[in-house]
């Protein structure tokens, strides 16, 4: 039940993430689907007891990759369905935290908070390259196979 | 000089693409790599770019003029990334013309694809909601996350359209946050002000430069990847004065 809601609650956030930057109209839906799916990745990971690092690296990767099948279906750059996608792992609460430590004079806590919120916001991104460079693969690797059916018939 | 109207055409056709890619808040290497297949399939092979923030730099090649755009701001409009990319898709499978292809490039530009700001303000209001319970908030928030989040994104547009100072803007919008969230909280209307923040602040987070940033660092644009970063990083510290204000007293 937990996980419906967040799944609900996670897309109409993200959708409306999509509104506020703009994403075309016909993508709304599926930028809403894409946050949601790597939402709840994150959420089940970290309910398992992982650390928010590696599953802010796992859900960027999963949001990178449906985005990049989105991209492929509607012919459009994959930053549209990527962007809004990743705004529920970015770690707004970490980069509070730290801006509250610092605020109550308590430096060593706040570059605690300060090293976690670089290390996720550094998963994110390698999330989502590595979910470039894993696609490029494939792609390469399908294109290949068709070359060689091709020369060889 | 050896070069005419056609040649002149091509090369601002190509620089305006570029320029509103990179406006529009798109990653450097896809602003260098849509102008480099815009001018190859012109037939200038040997025109090269440089692409950053607040720049490009376009040369179509030896004996060839070379031109220059400033890009003095950019926001995030993911609409135009895409619409530039279906008229570069167009150019390079010769469906549109250079002539036809820098009108619609124009048309582009002119038109304010952004939704109503009434929507605008509604999305971030509904996603500051949302948000406080994703981070574990309590239902009994929702409504002054709402009313937080909402008027910290008005005061952050009405303040973005008077003065044009983004970070002052920014901060301004997480100044109002703190302050509603801290008399909700005051006046019985919610309960954890952490939260209230936290969710209300996220419209203004700046989560797609840091990605962005970081993202041009790894393909090796270290030139956009440092300034994007900064530009991140200054509005991360306005935010966060803003709030700091308010937790302060």
């Amino acid at each position: 039940m937990e996980y419906i809601i967040q799944l609900v609650l996670s897309f109409i956030a993200t959708a409306s993430f999509g509104i506020i930057f703009n994403a075309p109209k016909n993508t709304l839906f599926h930028c809403g689907v894409v946050g949601a799916l790597g939402w709840v990745i994150y959420l089940a990971f970290t309910n398992q007891g992982v650390d928010v690092v590696p599953a802010s690296f796992v859900a960027s990767f999963v949001i990178a990759m449906i985005a990049h099948m989105y991209a492929k279906r509607f012919k459009t750059p994959m930053l549209i369905f990527s962007v809004a996608g990743i705004i529920p792992l970015v770690p707004g609460g970490m980069a509070y935290n730290t801006m509250r430590h610092v605020v109550e004079k308590d430096y060593t806590q706040s570059i605690e908070f300060a090293v976690k919120t670089s290390l996720i916001t550094g998963a994110i991104v390698m999330g989502l390259v590595f979910a470039e460079v894993f696609m490029q693969l494939i792609f390469t690797m399908l294109r290949r196979k068709k070359y060689a059916s091709k020369t060889n018939s | 000089m050896a070069h005419n109207k056609e040649e002149e055409l091509a090369i601002n056709c190509f620089l305006l693409a570029g320029r509103l890619l990179v406006q529009s808040g798109a990653e450097t290497y896809r602003a260098e790599d849509t102008m480099m297949r815009m001018a190859q399939s012109q037939g200038y092979v040997d025109a090269q770019s440089f692409v950053t923030p607040t720049g490009i730099i376009f040369s179509a090649g030896h004996e060839r003029p070379t031109r220059i755009a400033q890009i003095p701001s950019r926001t995030t409009d993911l609409e135009k990334i895409s619409l530039v990319n279906n008229v570069s898709r167009g150019l390079t499978s010769k469906q549109l013309t250079v002539e036809k292809a820098y009108e619609e490039l124009l048309r582009i530009e002119r038109t304010n694809f952004f939704f109503p700001v009434w929507v605008q303000i509604l999305a971030s209001a509904i996603a500051s909601a949302c948000f406080l319970i994703l981070f574990k908030g309590i239902y009994a928030d929702m409504p002054a996350a709402f009313v937080a989040g909402g008027i910290g994104f008005i005061v952050f547009y009405a303040i973005h359209s008077l003065t044009r100072v983004k970070f002052f803007a920014e901060f301004t919008g997480a100044l109002f946050v703190g302050i509603i969230a801290f008399f909700s909280v005051e006046f019985g209307f919610g309960a954890e002000l952490d939260k209230i923040i936290i969710g209300s602040v996220m419209p203004l987070v700046p989560g797609v430069p840091i990605a962005n940033a970081v993202r041009d660092l790894m393909a090796g644009h270290f030139v956009s990847g440092v300034a994007k970063g900064v530009e991140a990083f200054l509005t991360a510290t306005a935010i966060g004065a803003g709030v700091a204000l308010v937790l302060a007293f």
